[in-house]
């Protein structure tokens, strides 16, 4: 039994289930991040763990408690909310003590933890301004320090980064992250930018359509996606997802694959289970990193096989340049050393690292190899 | 690009402000009648000097329509009749008010099952004619013990007023962010904390709308005055009819004037104190979206 336990839990408002029945056991200090697109139930879970939305069936608890009937407020949870939620007529010092206030909490107590959060969080110049005259960034650290007062069990994000600009949000990302080592609370944080929960989270709960598709640690989730969605979801640039046929060549299994010029070419992709898929199709999952120029093709990797291929577009990033040419109908991105010379038109030598590909089932979508 | 010189603009400004000057008198006219002429004897009215300025200014007619006119049959002036529209407007504009703020607090961010419905009924209640209520209102305030007292009045006022009230919270607060109910719950803060301490303090805009609106419409209320109030009862507006209208001896047209400035005095005053917020707060819902 863990820290927080969802168990069997599932929403349904009428006659439509937004989840469906999920199981999640999380342990005490992890950061589990809930990740998906708009509509995937994420935000529905949180705020059934957060008690602002009831569990339709099945439970909830925290340290061994059933939360089901329990209100928001007796939960011991801090909550941040997207919008940061600060109460406009109060003083930044008025929002971090309410919380405490309506628990009881004594006078210089509240003194005491408002100064060690402004302290933590270093906002001590900013009690006394209203929310209205803060910053992005400022109202997110005011909203952060309300929530740390209440020194709780689980710490609950709603896509607290989602409002700020690009360059803050990365600031305010790492930060959390210190935060969350240095107190080793338990945090569950939802988001929709994979990046965030790559970065993040000690797990990841990839949730789509109301359902969660994938549970993992970070690596598990992006080195070995359960399906074709969370392939394409985590990662960016995305995972490459193309028709492949397997067949048998020189007595290895192998992906045969049509290239943009009509041609085709055969790559050993040697894995026990695909021999069952043999003369049929399958999608081929591999990322960009895993298909590079010669050169920069990984010298641990056992499986690494050139195939010619037509550039069609290069996209150089600075650090790298994205190759793209077709494959199986489909663009694939390849990512290349920044200072090869390639050419769109050019025939060029594409190394695979077919260690690093995944295989799945065109119809079901679900991971095969 | 204009082409219009310099001193074209200049004549086009000069037009547009004669006008509005003009237009300007012609608005405040009726005021300068009124005042001009409860400041004069009423000899000097019927010389036939409507328009012209006192010249005897006096204030007897004030004194007069305040403290001795014939008002029905007593000789009280206006002044009873004034009290007894403030303790009508002050209990009734402030519980309308209060309790429209509740109904938009609930009918936003306590939604419940058939809210919408209830919403409407409540918005129908705005639009339902005076006078098809008199009767059976005249029925219930008899059954409750309410009839022909100020209460009475009060009663009436709130219940008409609960509908435009709820109507102004519910839209202010439906722009109000939900999260921040949800924060306050999470906080620890109950149903009426919650209203006490996030929403009532945000909502100074729309709650001078709405006293700005019951105020000017309950004060200025004549059909319930007149239908469901006693002689000692009777509120500023009917008082002020009974002064216009009585037929016994000469009519005191200074008195009158008097009279109906005092009648029409406390909304003024409201509008000036509160007239800036007014347009404010009718904005704020669409600016802020």
């Amino acid at each position: 039994m863990g820290f927080l336990d969802i168990d069997q839990a599932t929403k349904s408002y009428g006659a439509v289930k937004v989840l469906h029945e999920t199981d999640i056991s999380v342990e005490e200090g992890e950061f589990l991040v809930l990740v998906g697109p708009s509509g995937c139930g994420k935000s529905t879970l949180l705020n059934m763990i957060a008690g602002l939305e009831e569990v339709t069936t099945g439970d909830i608890s925290i340290k061994g408690r059933s939360m089901n009937n329990v209100k928001p407020a007796e939960r011991n949870i801090a909550m941040v909310f997207q919008s940061y939620a600060l109460y406009p007529n109060m003083t930044v010092k008025g929002n971090i003590s309410f919380g405490m206030e309506m628990q009881g909490v004594a006078k210089e107590e509240r003194e005491r933890k408002i100064a060690e959060v402004a302290d933590l969080l270093q906002i001590g110049q900013l009690l006394d301004r209203k929310p209205g005259q803060l910053s992005g960034g400022q109202r997110q650290r005011v909203a952060m320090g309300r929530a740390l007062t209440r020194e709780p069990d689980v710490f609950l994000f709603d896509e607290p980064l989602s409002n700020l600009d690009a360059k803050l949000r990365v600031d305010m990302r790492t930060e959390i992250k210190k935060l969350h080592q240095k107190l080793g609370t338990t945090i569950v944080y939802v988001t929709h930018d994979q990046i965030e929960a790559l970065t993040l989270s000690t797990r990841i709960a990839v949730m789509f359509g109301g359902y969660v598709q994938q549970l993992g640690t970070p690596k598990e989730i992006y080195d070995n996606p359960a399906n074709m969605f969370v392939a394409g979801f985590m990662g960016s640039p995305s995972m490459n997802l193309f028709p492949a046929r397997i067949v048998k060549a020189d007595g290895v299994t192998a992906a045969e694959i049509t290239l943009g010029n009509g041609g085709t070419a055969t790559i050993p992709f040697d894995r026990p289970a695909l021999t069952a898929h043999e003369g049929r199709e399958i999608i081929l999952g591999i990322r960009p990193e895993a298909i590079t120029d010669r050169d920069g093709a990984d010298r641990n990797s056992n499986a690494v096989h050139v195939v010619d291929a037509p550039v069609e577009i290069t996209e150089p990033a600075g650090s790298d340049t994205f190759v793209v040419t077709q494959m199986g109908g489909k663009d694939v991105t390849a990512r290349f050393r920044a200072d090869v010379d390639v050419k769109a038109g050019d025939s060029f030598p594409f190394a695979f690292n077919m260690q690093k590909a995944v295989a799945f089932d065109p119809k079901t979508e679900d991971r095969i190899a | 690009m204009t082409t219009a010189t310099k001193s074209g603009v200049n004549m086009g400004r000069m037009v547009l402000y004669a006008a509005l000057v003009l237009f300007c008198i012609y608005y405040l006219l009726p005021l300068y009648v009124m005042v001009v002429n409860s400041l004069k004897p009423l000899s000097e009215i019927t010389a036939g000097g409507m328009m012209s300025l006192p010249g005897d200014w006096t204030l007897a007619p004030w004194a007069t329509a305040w403290s001795t006119a014939q008002i029905g049959v007593d000789a009280t002036g206006l002044k009873p009749y004034f009290v007894n529209s403030l303790v009508m407007v002050v209990p009734a504009v402030a519980l309308s008010t209060i309790l429209g703020a509740l109904n938009g607090y609930v009918l936003t961010k306590w939604e419940f099952k058939g809210a919408t419905l209830i919403f409407g009924l409540i918005l129908f209640g705005c639009f339902i004619p005076f006078q098809m209520v008199l009767i059976p209102m005249a029925r219930m305030l008899g059954l409750v013990g309410l009839a022909g007292s100020v209460w009475g009045l009060v009663f009436v006022h709130l219940v008409y007023g609960i509908g435009f009230s709820t109507l102004y919270f519910r839209n202010y607060y439906a722009a109000f962010p939900t999260e921040l109910v949800r924060a306050a719950q999470i906080d620890g803060a109950g149903f009426f904390t919650i209203f006490w301490r996030i929403l009532l303090p945000s909502s100074g805009p729309i709650a001078v709308v709405c006293i700005i609106w019951q105020f000017t419409n309950i004060w200025n209320d004549f059909l319930f005055g007149a239908s469901f109030s006693d002689f000692d009862s009777q509120p500023m507006t009917v008082a002020l009819n009974n002064l216009v209208q009585s037929s016994t001896g000469v009519k005191e047209y200074n008195v009158h004037f008097a009279g109906a400035i005092m009648a029409a005095l406390p909304t003024l005053l409201v509008y000036i104190v509160a007239g800036r917020y007014f347009v404010r707060g009718l904005m704020a819902g669409s600016v802020k979206g």
